[in-house]
């Protein structure tokens, strides 16, 4: 089960990002929770500056835009 | 160069569309056509030949550079990297904060999204076709001018004692653990940088086509629609009240530089002051309800109303100089 945060402060580009993290986990088969973040002091905390960022299992794997199908794709096969 | 443009919008809107040209419609649907299409052509062109040259710029860089320097230049430093580095507006509060707790002085991180949304490469551009290098010149100057007195003016008056207390104990621990580097200064294959900027043209154009429609439908409107030399009788005398005026009306209406820039070109042609035209467009841009929203996550309301007041003063000011020098010039 992989522990999936987005961080961003809620604009469309991190709901885009959450909604193709999930969609491809279920695509995959892979147990996954994905949940926002929008507190400014969670991101400050993770050293973001640029998002959507995100976190896979408390490990920041990607920052800046929403990612590509392959990036994700990538973070959710073992 | 740009001659093109108006033979074809002569093309489209006189020949194909049977328009004539002694007609208010017939003139601002030229206006319109040309001044868009040049607008589109150009921006996807310069957007790709900058994001090649500046793809391996990001923010995360900036922090690293501008951590450990000293306030002299950082204020300089911080208002050009403002100008020339991408960033969406949605990060400005992670930008603050990231940069806040790098130990960078609040002046310089605000010297730096100061002049962000005022110049960028699209403003510039724009600028460029639309009003002539020496506009463009003075633009970017003032635009500078107003990232580095503003970002100067809050430290001078300590503005990091109005944060929000988290934000200003990152900046305390940012201070005392000294500077961070952490982002490795890789090197781009061409490959990459294509690739960089394929993604930076689309995504920008994508994000601007809109304003630009806005703005120059706005200004067409304006060509055609008011009648000659009004602006210029009513307005045309740079009266003192104008500005404060322009302010107060460019501050509650929200747009990026994009939307603005073509309805500068209408109003300067149409006679209005300089001074007044910039004091108008850039509160327009840099001062927004929604930006001062996000911000009081990362600050008290005092300092709020400081940099509302600051930005309020800085346009006047802009406006009033320039309204006095440009008729002397």
């Amino acid at each position: 089960m992989k522990n999936i945060k987005v961080l961003g402060s809620g604009c469309t580009k991190c709901t885009k990002t959450a909604e193709l993290i999930e969609k491809l986990a279920t695509e995959l088969g892979v147990e996954a929770m994905v949940q926002k973040e929008t507190d400014v002091q969670v991101i400050m905390a993770y050293g973001v500056m640029r998002t959507p960022a995100v976190v896979i299992d408390e490990e920041l794997v990607h920052s800046g835009s929403i990612p590509t199908q392959a990036d994700v794709t990538g973070w959710l096969q073992p | 160069m740009f001659e093109i443009f108006t033979r074809l919008a002569d093309w489209l809107v006189y020949h194909l569309a049977g328009l004539s040209a002694d007609t208010r419609m017939g003139q601002a649907l030229h206006f319109f056509v040309e001044d868009t299409v040049k607008i589109f052509v150009l921006l996807v062109v310069m957007i790709y030949l900058i994001a090649l040259l500046r793809a391996s710029l990001n923010v995360e860089r900036v922090r690293d550079f501008l951590a450990g320097k000293h306030r002299g230049a950082g204020y300089l430093m911080g208002a050009g990297f403002g100008a020339v580095t991408p960033f969406c507006s949605c990060s400005s509060i992670p930008v603050f904060l990231g940069f806040t707790s790098a130990g960078i002085p609040v002046g310089i991180t605000m010297a730096f999204l100061l002049t962000s949304p005022l110049i960028n490469e699209v403003a510039v551009l724009l600028l460029l076709s639309l009003l002539g290098w020496k506009f463009t010149a003075v633009y970017i100057l003032v635009g500078m001018a107003v990232g580095i007195a503003g970002g100067f003016f809050l430290d001078a008056i300590k503005a990091e004692r109005w944060l929000q207390s988290f934000a200003a104990k990152a900046l305390e621990r940012g201070k005392q653990s000294g500077p961070v580097s952490s982002a490795s200064a890789s090197t781009l294959s061409m490959a990459e940088r294509h690739q960089f900027a394929r993604d930076e043209t689309l995504e920008i154009f994508g994000r601007v086509w809109k304003w630009v429609i806005i703005g120059v439908g706005l200004g067409a409107a304006l060509h055609g629609f008011v009648p000659d030399g009004w602006i210029e009788a009513n307005l045309g005398d740079g009266q003192w009240w104008t500005v404060p005026a322009a302010v107060a009306l460019g501050i509650p209406l929200y747009s990026n530089a994009t939307g603005v820039i073509p309805v500068m070109e209408s109003l300067i042609t149409n006679g209005l002051p300089i001074g007044t035209t910039l004091a108008f467009c850039m509160s327009t841009v840099a001062a927004s309800f929604p930006e001062f929203i996000l911000l009081k996550q990362v600050m008290q309301w005092r300092l709020l109303a400081i940099l509302f007041a600051m930005l309020l003063f800085a346009f006047t000011l802009i406006g009033w100089i320039f309204n006095f020098l440009f008729p002397v010039l």
